[in-house]
């Protein structure tokens, strides 16, 4: 801005000077440390949301019969929930998390592309005001799933071109996201940070941004198809035109299972970041770990048909992918070897960020044997569409990518914020978090079992006790966001100052600069000491 | 404390492997309360399905007792506080070798009888009866296409029973343990014209949707498949045990989706051509209409 123009020439050596005003800060912001800080903010508060849409959820299902809302309106809270934690929740956090620490990891000044930096974030609120003003509208919000299957999800009313102009919005920004990440990670590393140096979150997400650049406009062809068949008279997925609903579930899927790979990347990225640091040892297998997170980015490519089993593909296809899913199980599997090899003769404490990475570890592992039971196809005809894979995705989205996100803002907070969070009300937190989590999840595997369909909003009166104990879960787990908040609200205020190493076997650039990091870091590239890294030594 | 919350986790995996091995002994037609383990059924198919799971079960159950097990005695052994120093290795290829391949090969052993089992389901052919089954919002169409060599026009719609619809009314203020069938709790599981069909006879289905997609879904049975407008998806089953068995559609399919039960009654052979020929009896129209007799078109809906 030319007013303040002056005012940048008298300062542009103090690296701490953050621009003048809310607007200039904020809505123009360039800073990655300050875009990070918008989508962790932004994250936090769409998971509030998205929790609120559930709580709709657990408490009519609470008891049989129906004693709060229609059925129609219960279909909209299921398909807001997963929208909202999906799109709004899990992505923006992980984008805030590689904001905030893929430079400052790599060692560069800031991400490659600070103004297009600026419009991803930005676009998102307007995104989730178009998605969340349908509540309002006549015919309320998208009630057919948040996987938007038609003929049903054309059923709908205007909320239709709504959902389809949100997500082309929030496409756009993943897909600018994405660009910027690469650009980053492949060009601004400081001399000396090798690909095969570079801490695994790094890894992780530049894998990542290319599976976002692959499938994003994947889904925006899908939701256009959408889009042109209910208001411009095309026929792709209506049969009476020629069309087949069975091509969007194809479409939709090939974007959907990378999908669910861009949501768990960054996630192992961050516990490998973490277990390190706690046992004191380096993380075991580097460069297997690289290898197996690639691995896990091209399968996930080829496995998408095992979320339509039931459609009726021919017995070939349903083999094909039964062998293809199967087999995403091995590098997952290596993954978890390697973690926990690392804690293996290792000299562990448990302060939170590590509580966090282990529960991950377990409670991930967990939903991945009810994926590899939900890959056998004769089995899966018994749990397609019922609470079994509810249990499941909810097992390794919240206790797996949720987690790793609370894990990794627990471990970076000292460096954020300069402030020590109080460890004692964080363990708090996190065993409050364990014991709901799993009175909330762990049953829904039993009603899956038992029989229970999901997307319903009613039940018979057999299904009532484990919805009953469910219930409670998800009421314990609505404290959880409240006690987060305060706790490192009240570390603003009164934590105790953090040192740069803010934990004592933390190894990474990011902690060779100061706690609270300046606004400006890596203004010059550092001279890098292979004692400075994690993966320093390249004969791992 | 954190090793006791992960051995816990070992230990009731275990204990619920002993309860789910017994749980499902006996064939129920119901869930029950505290169900915790999928249905038997009384198809082949779905006994064949049941062990698949069951063996898929105990396979995970015994990686997660090693998993578990090593992070709960690292937990304990290798603290900071207990004086453990760190190791200084930090890769072993010969380790990463064996933990790819060796589950590599337990996969195999998964893989293999979940592919007989899908061949098996493939073969629809040699049937006795076809049934045709169409989902509506929010309700079944069920038609019974031949016996044999012998066509068949019985046609009608089998909706959720009127106590359950009742009951299941925002704020109704009726109580779902009082809806019964019989003394069973059968609320949203209950229809008004159930779909009979014979035991022992292996009857081939061919499923469809006529407005969204729908799935048929009997538990009992072993199988699900997708109902979807434009397409003609077919399945097979044969049912061993006489009885009443209960599912629900299993694809969303918009407001009334969680009130479109099923009920399927398997009858002996005898018992099932007495009601399908009385069923198609009371079809033939009266002697003076012969010549204009309905078609399936205009969709008789007796039964």
């Amino acid at each position: 801005m030319a007013t303040h123009a002056a005012h940048h020439d008298d300062h542009h050596d103090d690296h701490d000077h953050k621009p003048h005003g809310f607007f200039n800060r904020w809505v123009c912001s360039t800073n990655h440390k300050d875009i990070g800080t918008l989508y962790l903010i932004f994250s936090f508060t769409m998971a509030c949301i998205g929790a609120a849409f559930s709580g709709v959820i657990r408490t009519e299902l609470a008891q049989p019969g129906l004693q709060f809302v229609q059925p129609y309106f219960f279909n909209q809270m299921t398909t807001l929930h997963a929208l909202v934690m999906i799109f709004g929740a899990i992505m923006p956090g992980f984008v805030g998390l590689a904001n905030w620490m893929i430079p400052l990891q790599v060692g560069a000044p800031d991400m490659a592309l600070p103004r297009m930096n600026n419009w991803s974030f930005w676009i998102l609120p307007f995104a989730f005001t178009l998605l969340l003003s349908t509540l309002f509208m006549p015919g309320g919000a998208p009630a057919g799933g948040w996987t938007l299957y038609p003929p049903l999800s054309i059923q709908g009313g205007a909320s239709v071109a709504f959902v389809v102009f949100a997500v082309h919005l929030m496409g756009i920004s993943s897909i600018m996201g994405a660009i910027n990440i690469i650009a980053t990670i492949l060009n601004m590393r400081a001399p000396g940070m090798d690909l095969l140096k570079m801490p695994l979150f790094v890894w992780t997400w530049l894998i990542t941004a290319f599976l976002l650049i692959a499938v994003m406009p994947v889904l925006a062809g899908a939701v256009t198809m959408l889009l042109t068949d209910k208001y411009f008279g095309t026929s792709f997925f209506n049969a009476a035109g020629g069309g087949d609903p069975v091509m969007f579930q194809h479409i939709f899927w090939f974007f959907g299972h990378p999908e669910v790979y861009i949501m768990i990347l960054p996630a192992f990225g961050i516990v490998s970041e973490i277990i390190p640091t706690f046992a004191r040892k380096p993380l075991f297998g580097y460069q297997a770990m690289v290898y197996a997170t690639a691995s896990i980015a091209f399968l996930s490519f080829i496995v998408w048909g095992h979320h339509m089993f039931t459609v009726g593909m021919p017995l070939g296809g349903e083999l094909f992918f039964m062998y293809s899913t199967m087999l995403i199980a091995i590098p997952t599997g290596v993954k978890v070897f390697n973690w926990v090899s690392t804690m293996w003769k290792g000299s562990m404490t448990f302060e939170t960020p590590m509580l966090w990475a282990i529960s991950f570890v377990i409670l991930f592992t967990i939903g991945g044997f009810s994926g590899l039971m939900l890959a056998l196809v004769p089995a899966d005809f018994q749990y397609q569409d019922t609470y079994f894979v509810v249990a499941h995705f909810h097992y390794v989205l919240v206790t797996g990518a949720l987690f790793s996100i609370i894990a990794a803002i627990y471990y970076w907070w000292p460096k954020w914020s300069g402030r020590m969070y109080n460890e004692t009300w964080a363990k708090v937190h996190f065993w409050w978090t364990m014991v709901f989590v799993n009175v909330l999840f762990f049953p829904q595997h039993f009603l899956g079992l038992a029989g229970m369909p999901r997307r319903i909003p009613d039940y018979n009166v057999a299904f009532s006790d484990w919805n009953l104990i469910s219930t409670i879960g998800a009421y314990g787990m609505f404290l959880t966001p409240i006690m987060m908040f305060v706790i490192l609200y009240s570390s603003l205020k009164s934590g105790e100052k953090a040192k740069a190493v803010s934990w004592e076997g933390a190894h990474g650039l990011e902690w060779t600069v100061p706690s609270p990091a300046p606004f400006h870091t890596f203004a010059t590239p550092p001279i890098i000491h292979a004692a400075d890294l994690a993966h320093g030594d390249v004969t791992h | 404390m954190k090793f006791f919350d992960s051995s816990k986790r070992v230990g009731a995996g275990l204990g619920l492997g002993a309860l789910l091995a017994t749980a499902s002994s006996a064939v129920s037609a119901l869930p029950v309360p505290w169900q915790l383990n999928m249905t038997k059924g009384v198809t082949k198919t779905s006994q064949d399905v049941y062990q698949i799971h069951m063996w898929a079960f105990y396979v995970c159950c015994v990686i997660g007792l090693i998993v578990f097990g090593a992070m709960i005695i690292a937990m304990f052994k290798f603290r900071k506080s207990k004086g453990a120093v760190a190791a200084k290795w930090s890769h072993n290829t010969k380790a990463e070798i064996v933990w790819t391949v060796v589950p590599i090969l337990i996969l195999v052993v998964l893989a293999a009888p979940a592919t007989g089992v899908m061949i098996n389901m493939a073969h629809t052919a040699d049937s006795q009866m076809t049934v045709k089954i169409t989902g509506y919002q929010w309700k079944w169409r069920y038609e019974y296409l031949n016996w044999g060599e012998k066509a068949y026009h019985v046609n009608f719609i089998s909706k959720l029973d009127g106590e359950s619809d009742r009951t299941r009314q925002l704020k109704s203020g009726l109580d779902p343990w009082a809806v019964k069938s019989e003394g069973a709790q059968t609320y949203l599981l209950d229809v008004d014209h159930p779909l009979v069909l014979p035991t022992d006879t292996k009857v081939r289905f061919v499923v469809t949707g006529d407005d969204v997609i729908h799935a048929w879904w009997v538990p009992e049975l072993g199988w699900k498949q997708d109902a979807i407008p434009g397409i003609i998806n077919d399945d097979w089953t044969e049912i061993h045990d006489p009885g009443v068995y209960r599912g629900q559609c299993a694809e969303l399919c918009g407001q009334d989706h969680g009130f479109m039960p099923i009920v399927v009654k398997a009858v002996p052979k005898e018992e099932f051509m007495k009601w399908l020929d009385t069923q198609e009896a009371a079809l033939a129209p009266p002697p003076a209409a012969a010549a204009t007799a309905a078609t399936p078109a205009a969709e008789p809906t007796k039964g």
